[in-house]
């Protein structure tokens, strides 16, 4: 349907008075503005390196793994975290768990198990999938590394990573460290 | 002041220079941490204590920065661009005030013993220090405006020759904007010189000081305020910054400029900005005077010490000032800084220099022309209320087309 004339609404911009004509009202009234940030400054700048953010407890950072009551690896290298992985960065090995353990009901725990932190998108899918809470996102946001090599994170450097954040107290929010889940226990009756 | 000596010359002009240049580059650090401070943000502070070596740094990096020329430019005319434009702006330097300054002496009229008093005039005028390049220039102010109004030489080549529709279209409006603001900014000072009666800001900023505190400005509100805004225009400051607008012309003139030569370009705004601020404050704010106080200094070198700070302390609180307006006020559109130009700042300048005439015709006190720059300026505000109207409100009938395709007008098919 062509539009008419009718159609069209033709809005008016509010006109200026005197005071604004003169326009040096005006632009006092923006140097005051102005000026007065200069005076009441509100300040929000992080200065970074020296001043660290403080994150939320559950940010997604740097991955670490549990461990149990005795100082043991929490994971039972179920390969539930390497399956959800949607950038397929986590690898690990299983292996019939030490004797010992297994009067804990442990029957696997993982050899090896490392997670490429280059390739990881930080999605979090790993730590929902893990039936034994054994793998967590840190705080951890600063992750260098001099080579390609370096940011290949093995099972040392994970626990490395959970006895580093559980001294600093910056635990996740999810964490049950210490214990394992109930799918750990074994089921009653 | 001494008779000239080469050596001293260039001993004042290299001293010049390396301080103005210097000041630059401090002021593009006040610059950035005004802008920061107004924002509520920090504003360099990384290199040296309070940001204070980011100059140098800034400096360090346009050295170092590979010194692009692409191959569509004219080249001549691209390497001479910034150089034009800084040496323009270099040259305004020789006729400022920075210092204690010291009018050179009135002819003397032709009678007994005129010799004798023209010798001691003279002489005494020998015992006098001037600090400024070329004292004595009774064209000073004119010198002034003719090496101003090359600037626009500096940014026409660097737009043209860039070769660039960025570029040129930043020189085209640079081109328009400055030759439109020559106009009121030497018709704001030409009160100015009606009262004191020369050209030459030494012999203006006796006349202030011989008038105690009763500078200038008291007497030409109006034509400070005229002169001020054109000495933003003239150096490409916000508001009047289009010819460089970032966020419409990527860089506008300078857009193919890279190292050192775009540092050139950005520095010779700044010169632009002192050597304006400081010839302001020979005009209107009675250059080296500051109510008397400066008179407790007797030892002639503290004297002159005390009077440049002076100087420079004002022409300081003046860029801060541009500086403050600049992160203040919007830029304005292309008709609008035209409008300014023609239909408010000359008229207004005009009417101001009529002022100023009849009341030196009429022997009227200068008092009158403090408030015929008042009536002037009120009165420039109720013209324009009773009668401008805006794009949607015009004063004059305006035919409204319907709306869609003008006839005869069609879509390929």
């Amino acid at each position: 349907m062509p539009r008419t004339e009718s159609d069209v609404r033709w809005v008016d911009e509010p006109r200026l008075g005197f005071w604004e004509q003169l326009y040096i009202p005006a632009m006092l009234d923006g140097l005051k503005t102005t000026i007065g940030h200069i005076f009441r400054p509100q300040v929000r700048t992080e200065q970074y390196p020296e001043q660290e953010p403080k994150l939320p407890g559950n940010y997604r950072g740097v991955h670490r793994l549990n461990r149990d009551e005795e100082g043991r690896v929490k994971c039972v290298a179920c390969y539930m975290c390497a399956t959800a992985c949607p950038a397929h960065c986590i690898d690990i090995v299983a292996a019939p768990a030490p004797t010992e353990w297994q009067k804990d009901g442990r029957e696997k725990y993982p050899e090896t198990f490392v997670i490429d932190e280059l390739r990881c998108i930080y999605c979090g899918m790993c730590e929902e999938a893990c039936p034994v809470d054994a793998i967590e996102l840190t705080t951890l946001y600063d992750l260098t590394g001099l080579s390609r090599e370096q940011m290949v994170f093995d099972k040392e450097k994970l626990l490395s990573v959970f006895d580093q954040t559980t001294k600093a107290g910056t635990d996740p929010v999810r964490t049950r460290s210490g214990r394992l889940s109930v799918a750990s226990e074994t089921p009653p009756g | 002041m001494p008779a000239f000596d080469p050596t001293t010359t260039a001993i004042v002009i290299v001293c010049l220079m390396a301080g103005v240049l210097g000041l630059c580059g401090f002021l593009t650090l006040s610059e950035r941490k005004i802008s920061a401070w107004m924002q509520d943000r920090l504003g360099p502070n990384r290199v040296g204590p309070f940001g204070l070596l980011q100059p140098l740094a800034d400096g360090g990096k346009f050295f170092l920065k590979e010194e692009v020329i692409p191959s569509h430019v004219d080249k001549v005319f691209y390497v001479m661009a910034p150089s034009v434009a800084v040496g323009t702006a270099l040259l305004a330097l020789a006729v400022v005030p920075f210092g204690p300054t010291a009018p050179p002496p009135d002819p003397v009229p032709v009678a007994a013993g005129a010799v004798a008093t023209f010798e001691q005039a003279q002489a005494e005028y020998q015992n006098q220090t001037n600090f400024v390049l070329a004292p004595g220039l009774d064209v000073g102010v004119l010198y002034l405006f003719a090496v101003g109004s090359l600037a626009v030489y500096g940014v026409v080549l660097a737009g043209w020759s860039a070769n660039n529709k960025y570029s040129l279209l930043g020189a085209l409006r640079a081109s328009a904007q400055i030759i439109s603001y020559e106009i009121p900014l030497g018709m704001a000072v030409l009160g100015v010189f009606l009262i004191v009666g020369s050209l030459n800001p030494e012999k203006v900023i006796a006349w202030q000081t011989a008038n105690g505190v009763w500078w200038l400005v008291v007497f030409q509100p109006l034509a400070l305020l005229l002169f001020m805004t054109a000495q933003y225009a003239e150096a490409n400051r916000l508001p009047f910054d289009l010819p460089e607008a970032e966020q419409e012309l990527v860089g506008g003139y300078h857009t193919e400029y890279s190292a050192l030569k775009l540092g050139l370009m950005l520095l010779s705004e700044y010169v632009h900005l002192v050597a304006g601020s400081l010839m302001l404050v020979a005009l209107f704010l009675g250059g080296w005077s500051l109510f008397g106080l400066e008179g407790f200094v007797t030892h002639p070198v503290w004297a002159a010490a005390v009077k440049t700070l002076i100087v420079c302390g004002k022409m300081f609180a003046l860029v801060i000032f541009a500086q403050f307006v600049r992160w203040t006020i919007p830029r304005f559109r292309f008709d609008q800084l035209m409008n300014i130009a023609w239909k408010v700042m000359i008229p207004l300048a005009l009417l101001n220099l009529l002022c100023v005439m009849a009341v030196k015709q009429l022997g009227w006190p200068l008092g009158v022309l403090t408030g015929t720059s008042a009536v002037l300026f009120l009165g420039a505000g109720v013209v324009s209320v009773r009668l401008s109207g805006s794009v949607t409100n015009p004063k004059r009938k305006v035919v409204k087309l319907p709306p869609g395709l003008p006839a005869g007008v069609t879509y390929a098919s």
